[in-house]
């Protein structure tokens, strides 16, 4: 079977990678979006975080013989108390300063974290293999659906939407909402902002670890895994626009597909068509597609 | 540095100090001392002077140092027009590149500069001419305006200082005129800028524009000096090394960014040195293996300077003799 020329296998497969990675730009940019709200701080070190989450998960089954699904919920934990540590020693000094500096401080970070792997793995990607259950494809029909992958996209959806309903629809949600739009009156109810600042960011830094071990066995566990990925979420971001939680899981999804699409069309451009997107994007609505500007 | 006959005085010293210096030192190391202070200077005109955090530097850095290698080398053009054609290459990406980020404020203005930067190393990986992972390599130096034999490394350095000269003059003319009064209104209180009637974006658009030329300049002449042009200077971390010497020399001064540049690539080049002198006195056997781990230091120096030393050196200098920054003397 063939579709405008490519055979349908193909384009499929290639589909289902693009909704694999557009599962990791929905998480990523989700998390970004949510520490923007409350922290004002455009976490560069977000996709560190998530190179720490695969080296987790690694580094759990290569040493400690730690299976696949207990480093699933273990090194979210680990990397999110990482990141609470992060930012109660050094974030929470910046908030009254101009964003620029919590890019910067995360900037570092991102170097600093980067540069001790690179210095203990080298460059050079670790394999992780695929957790024993999920091993093997299913054959649809019209296609061979790789498990692992159908459970990655699978997985990142219902993690997406807990986040959006919990935020969106319950009273933690409301808090975090009421945070975002006016701290100050929010501690005059006797909520403690602070403390909901740095579990907020502590969340954020699990999702983007939580991706990561779900990314261990699809890419090669690199150190640099990571700041490569960031720049693209950085532009997820930009077009969908920070404001919403549905608009950054959608554009996540969406730019992955399109991703996918373009590298069965037209492959050189698959690295850029993104940030061509993002170009376009501001041109017809530069608040971003879901976004409005403040 | 308040009256202007010591500002003379400084900037003498330092002139001579910078005609003298190659008879001391490798005058290559130099010369990269010298492109990469013309860097950070025309970096600092936004950040420091504009308020604009563009974290997309190396694009035009890079991608003039690509444009001017590719022109001296294939095309065979003298070598004062490969410059002049890597320049405009940095303007012209200016020019799109911010079209385009100043629809966005903020943190966002940054954002986007890096994600287009990024699109233009993914355009350098895969373009034929750049040779990809191994580069633009053999840049021949040829003659300049014809007469002026550039194989000589003393020759070239005098040329490379005229050259960052004429650029620091430049940003120094532009700061302290009226268009560099406005650009300071913008960075202090925009909204307050755009009912004072001025047409903020163009400001912003043109800022932006000379900043890039400038770097561009830059990158030219570092691909001329070194001989070839690598996928390092189009790369995210250009962009953050440009960052952090403007950071630790003092955002917003005149001077800063120069010494942040010399401080930050002495440190690169003598990282190792340093290591092994540390592992000297401490004992400590993994400071042998500093010099590999550049990035390690640079992300170490980058939260420093954030949390504890956001003046910088120079900014701190002034401020402790009583000067809020250096613009404000003059």
């Amino acid at each position: 079977m063939e579709l405008f020329g490519i055979p349908l296998q193909a384009l499929l497969s290639q589909l289902l990678l693009g909704l694999v990675n557009g599962s990791f730009y929905a998480m990523l940019s989700l998390g970004l979006a949510v520490i923007f709200g409350l922290l004002n701080v455009i976490n560069f070190a977000h996709g560190t975080l998530y190179m720490l989450g695969a080296f987790a998960a690694w580094i759990g089954l290569s040493y400690f013989n730690i299976n696949y699904w207990v480093m699933l919920i273990l090194a979210p934990l680990i990397v999110g108390a990482f990141g609470i540590v992060i930012e109660k020693t050094m974030l929470r000094w910046l908030y009254k300063l101009d964003h620029l500096y919590g890019l910067l401080l995360t900037f570092g970070i991102t170097l600093m974290v980067e540069g001790i792997f690179r210095s203990i793995y080298g460059v050079s990607g670790q394999p992780y293999s695929v957790p024993d259950a999920l091993q093997g494809a299913t054959n649809l029909g019209f296609m061979v659906l790789p498990n692992y992958r159908a459970w990655v996209v699978l997985a990142s959806v219902v993690v997406c939407f807990s986040t959006w309903f919990v935020i969106e629809k319950t009273r933690l949600g409301a808090y975090l909402r009421a945070g975002t739009e006016n701290p100050k009156l929010v501690e005059a109810f006797g909520i403690n902002v602070p403390l909901m600042v740095t579990l907020t960011y502590g969340f954020g830094v699990a999702l983007a670890a939580f991706a990561g071990v779900l990314a261990a066995p699809v890419i090669q566990v690199s150190p640099l895994m990571g700041s490569n990925l960031i720049i693209v979420v950085f532009a997820v971001v930009v077009i969908g626009g920070m404001g919403s939680i549905l608009g950054s899981i959608v554009t996540g999804l969406g730019l992955g597909v399109i991703e996918g699409l373009t590298r069965v069309f037209y492959p050189e451009l698959s690295a850029t068509v993104v940030f061509i997107i993002m170009a376009i994007v501001l041109m017809i609505r530069p608040a971003g597609l879901f976004g409005k500007e403040k | 540095m308040n009256n202007p006959l010591n500002k003379k005085i400084f900037y003498g010293v330092l002139l001579v100090l910078a005609l003298l210096a190659p008879f001391g030192l490798y005058p290559v190391f130099l010369m990269k001392m010298l492109c990469f202070a013309l860097f950070a200077c025309a970096f600092n005109l936004l950040i420091g002077y504009t308020g604009l955090l563009s974290f997309g530097h190396a694009a035009f850095f890079g991608g003039a140092g690509y444009v001017a290698g590719q022109a001296i080398k294939a095309w065979g053009v003298p070598t004062e027009i490969g410059l002049i054609l890597g320049t405009l290459t940095g303007a012209l990406i200016g020019l799109v590149m911010g079209l385009l980020a100043i629809r966005r404020q903020g943190i966002y203005f940054t954002m986007i500069t890096l994600a287009l930067a990024q699109m233009l190393f993914f355009v350098a990986l895969q373009a034929p001419f750049t040779g990809g992972e191994d580069g633009l390599q053999g840049i021949p130096r040829g003659k300049l305006l014809g007469f002026i034999d550039l194989s000589s490394d003393m020759t070239l350095y005098y040329v490379v200082l005229a050259i960052a000269i004429g650029g620091f003059a430049l940003i120094v003319r532009t700061i302290h005129s009226p268009f560099g009064q406005v650009l300071k209104a913008i960075k202090e209180n925009e909204p307050r800028a755009i009912s004072l009637g001025y047409d903020v974006d163009r400001y912003k658009l043109l800022a932006f524009v000379l900043s890039a030329a400038l770097t561009g300049l830059a990158g030219s002449t570092k691909a001329l000096v070194l001989g070839f042009e690598t996928l390092t200077d189009v790369h995210w971390s250009m962009s953050g090394l440009v960052v952090l010497m403007t950071l630790v020399g003092g955002l917003g001064t005149i001077v800063g960014p120069i010494v942040g540049a010399v401080i930050i690539i002495m440190l690169e080049n003598k990282l190792g040195d340093i290591g092994n002198w540390l592992a000297g006195v401490t004992h400590i056997e993994w400071f042998n293996t500093l010099g590999d781990s550049v990035t390690i230091v640079t992300g170490f120096i980058f939260i420093v300077c954030v949390l504890a030393f956001r003046r910088g050196i120079v900014g701190e200098i002034l401020h402790l003799f009583g000067k809020r920054s250096a613009s404000t003397s003059h």
